[in-house]
């Protein structure tokens, strides 16, 4: 039997609860993405009333860290890993609240036809969702170099981004009466590039737990 | 003798090697420990660490199957070929696991090291009882009852009157052999606060058995294994991040 086995198992606890918020939260924002292509209320809905589960876990998750800090007095990886949970839980919970807000925005269009198809925003959101289930990935697995190639992909994000804000801004120029829904796609790009973000704050902290290194993978 | 960031080695060990009998005790073991700095050993009880600490005051001259190979510099001449050993032990003063006070007072404990080198004046001796015990945050406990027995004093006091024991014959590096390991943690924090202090003026070495306190205390830890210094480094970098997985298993409590 290895030593401090309860302590290991405590740790392992820990990893298993960040994982299950990462899913959960990842599922979320898929859910919001696809309530907004088909203008779907209830499924918002939906979403906005979970959002308290995904805030549970994150309390959950700091009284795990705070226990083991006390009780454990760890160090090390193990040190490592238990501070990266309380900024990934963090992270992820800012996350759902962008599911929140896409969810929040779909039921305020949802009686209008919307001025353009969805193209360039579910891309967006595919790559950014990709990001943030591929960092979760290198996490459990403590892939640095993963977790670097990953990061990269944020600046294809923040293109794609640039060029909605362009053509809404056109758009908003030509019909003043497209402002308003304008405005409300542009705040949505603006939650799925954070998406991005946060979880190149993810990869980062891959590259803490796994090398005890800290590094600016989006400077 | 000076590195590069100017700090000056106090101790240095070049592929020191010591045996008992047959028994290869510690293994080609090569550090540099640097001066008004606290430096940490750990490792599995039977490793080596006491050993060590032994060898650099020539406490291991006393065990008769003792043997040593490589060298030992100590401000840069080898102790065991330039120095008289009573001077050295006056230079390199040792305090160990339990206390250990002498059956007599509380000043005469203290007045003991000094008497033994010379010093008979009652008026030089009150002032070095005095100068060691306030060193060894002791003063304010026992100033009234310092011709009382040493044995009356609680684990924590004796340990400290062990301290200015060492702090009375002016050394210059004080060895400490799991110092708090009998001790309640009150005690305990009262001599990791007196290690702090005194390493303004000392160059402290410190075997512990207690991670955090090593944590807590030292500048540089070493983690000796089966007789092998495996890694040495400063210790935030030891504990957050360490090279060798050997430590990181001992650190974390996940070994064996």
């Amino acid at each position: 039997m290895a030593a401090r086995q309860h302590y290991g198992e405590k740790m392992n606890y820990l990893e298993r609860t960040l994982m299950k918020m990462g899913t959960l939260v990842v599922q979320e924002l898929e859910k919001s993405i696809e309530a907004l292509k088909n203008q779907d209320v209830d499924l918002s809905q939906k979403i906005i009333d979970s959002d308290i589960n995904v805030n549970e876990i994150e309390t959950d998750i700091n009284e795990q860290c705070l226990t083991l800090i006390a009780e454990e007095q760890p160090v090390a990886r193990d040190l490592r890993v238990i501070l990266n949970a309380l900024k990934v839980s963090h992270g992820l919970e800012r996350i759902g609240d962008n599911a929140v807000h896409i969810a929040k925005s779909t039921i305020k269009l949802s009686q209008e036809k919307y001025i353009k198809p969805l193209i360039d925003i579910p891309r967006m959101a595919e790559i950014a969702i990709g990001m943030l289930n591929d960092s979760l990935d290198a996490l459990v697995n403590l892939d640095a170099e993963k977790a670097v190639e990953i990061s990269k992909r944020d600046q294809l994000v923040d293109e794609i981004y640039s060029q909605v804000f362009r053509e809404l801004i056109t758009y908003m120029h030509e019909d003043p009466s497209k402002i308003s829904q304008s405005m409300t796609f542009l705040f949505i790009c603006r939650r799925l590039e954070r998406v991005a973000d946060q979880s190149t704050h993810i990869c980062e902290g891959v590259v803490f737990v796994a090398k005890g290194e800290s590094s600016e993978l989006n400077p | 003798m000076e590195q590069k960031t100017g700090e000056k080695i106090k101790l240095q060990t070049k592929n020191m090697n010591l045996y008992y009998g047959n028994f290869h005790a510690l293994k080609d073991v090569s550090i540099d420990i640097v001066q008004n700095k606290v430096t940490a050993f750990i490792g599995p009880s039977g490793c080596g660490k006491s050993s060590f600490l032994k060898s650099i005051n020539r406490m291991n001259d006393l065990v008769d199957i003792a043997r040593i190979e490589g060298t030992i510099f100590y401000d840069g001449i080898d102790v065991y070929k330039a120095y008289d050993v009573t001077e050295l032990r006056k230079r390199i003063g040792m305090v160990f696991q339990k206390p250990n006070p002498f059956q007599m007072s509380v000043y005469d404990n203290i007045a003991y090291g000094p008497r033994v080198h010379g010093i008979k004046r009652k008026n030089a001796l009150n002032e070095i009882v005095e100068k060691s015990l306030k060193a060894a945050a002791l003063w304010e406990e026992v100033n009234d009852r310092l011709h009382e027995s040493a044995l009356g004093l609680s684990g924590g006091q004796q340990q400290r009157l062990c301290i200015a024991r060492v702090l009375a014959v002016e050394p210059d590096v004080i060895l400490m052999d799991e110092p708090t390991s009998a001790l309640d943690p009150i005690s305990t924090a009262k001599i990791e606060d007196l290690i702090y202090e005194l390493k303004l003026e000392y160059t402290i070495v410190i075997v512990t058995h207690n991670m955090q306190q090593a944590g807590r205390i030292s500048d540089t830890t070493a983690f000796f294994l089966l007789g092998e210094i495996i890694e040495v480094d400063a210790t935030d970098k030891l504990f957050l991040n360490p090279k060798d997985k050997r430590t990181e298993d001992y650190i974390t409590g996940r070994f064996g």
